[in-house]
């Protein structure tokens, strides 16, 4: 541990494509241990989110804006699926099983383990320098002209050069901010804003999100927006080299062996 | 052994005990200061416990939102309800003139109230929303009187804790803790809208606790018990909401 800091390869952006290549069990971890547990944990908590949040929309697949809305009142939309409540018209002749009680236990519990994981992960980005160093993108980064080459690359699926493995590029660097910084804090802002108990001693988070039901219609959104960016950065994960990325993510060693895939 | 992983292991071990009795000791001061939940043993007691616990710290006195008259839903929403039971068709026969609430338990004079002597209490208002579990939701006017007055008439005990309160349909039950029990806008509700209350809102008599979900406010309200432990209630976990699976307490 002592002697990693000699050795170590810099996390920097500008790092040089010809990095000495090291043996793997010396080098400074490409991801630090306390991002790999708080991005797997993160990763369990999202799924259980992920489907508890789905099975609660069954039991009413209608959306609304405002402050009120049910069966009487005209939706804003609603999503053409079947519904755990015959109260629902759903058009379909049938009822689907009721799963409510333990969604909701699960949806809670893990809302509070990924914020505790989260308040943690910030805290501790914002001391180390990890937010600085590894995710604030460089001035030169946000030019134009950088930022469209780094699109047309990902649209060409260029594969990433050998320093990728070692940093993040420019779109990695926004994608992940917009992650940590607006989207996670917005769904917890709304999921909050639809507590009874939370808004009445906070009543401002809701009225400005424009009444309960809205706050729900966005709660969905955010929602969408997070499985996205899922999707994206596991199909990311998988054109740069599965098995190095996941090694890297799971153990911190990654760029020494050749990938495979 | 290095001095540095050494210092680590010792700074790790103490750091951990420090961890475990923190928890040990915060665990106690929650049990002592009503911050566990009565269905806080299982898998998903540890976020059942961090919910009602940070609530009742951060919610103890605020009031529900109250809306204006504008914001009333044109027309409330009667939830599906099973066929009333015979009891209810016989009281409902009547007028609900025979209809009652006894109250007992931790109380000095355990009493039985009718709808008129409930009426005759001064009578409050409030609009706010009733708010379901599966994510719809309506306003409404509530006319009643606050459970306070009634608990006041009955006298609680020191000692009390919670109210459980009791539906005429079987297995219909719910409790509360003293904090909504005695909370301003904790109605025995028997008017909505400037009208009596419909049966399908929960009419003659319905308990209404807005700042949880509807599940909680229950409809057809014949008896109540005021306690120190809901432990000796159902199967002991606070109300027949986690019997079926769902949280006692539902601030969320």
């Amino acid at each position: 541990m002592a002697t990693s800091k000699t050795v170590g390869v810099p996390l920097g952006a500008s790092l040089p494509s010809s990095a000495p290549a090291v043996p793997a069990t010396k080098v400074t971890p490409r991801h630090s241990a306390l991002v790999r547990v708080t991005h797997w944990i993160t990763t369990l908590c999202f799924f259980a989110l992920l489907v508890t949040g789905a099975e609660l929309v069954i039991s009413h697949p209608r959306f609304y804006w405002g402050e009120t809305g049910n069966v009487l009142t005209q939706p804003l939309f609603k999503i053409p699926i079947p519904s755990s409540r015959a109260l629902v018209p759903s058009g379909y002749g049938y009822v689907l099983p009721d799963e409510n009680g333990w969604s909701r236990y699960l949806h809670f519990q893990a809302a509070w383990i990924v914020i505790l994981t989260g308040l943690l992960y910030a805290i501790s980005g914002f001391f180390t320098g990890h937010f600085r160093k590894n995710l604030l993108p460089g001035k030169a980064d946000l030019s134009w002209r950088t930022l469209s080459t780094a699109i047309a690359g990902h649209l060409r699926f260029a594969r990433p050069s050998e320093t990728e493995a070692w940093s993040y590029n420019v779109l990695q660097r926004l994608s992940y901010l917009l992650v940590i910084f607006v989207l996670f804090p917005l769904v917890i802002w709304t999921g909050l804003a639809m507590s009874p108990a939370f808004v009445s001693a906070f009543p401002a988070t809701v009225n400005v999100l424009g009444g309960q039901q809205s706050a729900r219609t966005l709660h969905f959104f955010v929602s969408l927006a997070l499985v996205l960016f899922l999707l994206v950065h596991v199909a990311m994960v998988c054109l740069a080299g599965f098995r190095s990325r996941m090694r890297a993510m799971i153990t911190g060693r990654a760029g020494t062996q050749k990938e495979g895939a | 052994m290095t001095d540095l992983s050494r210092r680590k292991l010792i700074i790790g071990g103490l750091a951990a005990t420090a961890g475990v009795s923190g928890l040990a000791v915060a665990a106690r001061l929650a049990q002592k200061y009503g911050l566990v939940p009565p269905d806080h043993s299982g898998i998903y007691g540890l976020g059942e416990t961090l919910t009602y616990a940070s609530q009742r710290l951060l919610t103890r006195h605020s009031l529900a939102r109250e809306f204006s008259r504008s914001q009333i839903s044109k027309r409330p929403l009667a939830n599906e309800l099973a066929p009333p039971n015979e009891a209810f068709k016989r009281l409902q026969a009547g007028g609900f003139a025979d209809w009652r609430l006894s109250v007992n338990g931790m109380v000095d004079r355990p009493g039985s109230f009718s709808l008129a002597q409930l009426k005759s209490y001064p009578s409050r208002s409030q609009i706010t929303m009733v708010q379901c579990e599966e994510g719809w939701s309506y306003i409404a006017e509530w006319i009643g009187v606050p459970l306070f007055h009634v608990l006041d008439a009955v006298g609680v005990q020191p000692q009390a804790r919670y109210v459980a309160y009791f539906s005429i349909e079987p297995d219909w039950w719910e409790s509360i803790d003293m904090a909504d029990a005695l909370h301003p806008q904790t109605f025995l509700t028997y008017g909505m809208n400037g009208d009596e209350l419909p049966v399908g809102n929960g009419g003659p008599l319905r308990l209404r606790v807005p700042r949880q979900l509807g599940y909680k406010s229950v409809k057809f309200i014949t008896h109540m018990t005021v306690t120190d432990s809901l432990k000796k209630f159902g199967k002991g976990l606070g109300s027949a909401a986690p019997e079926a699976g769902y949280a006692w307490y539902a601030g969320i």
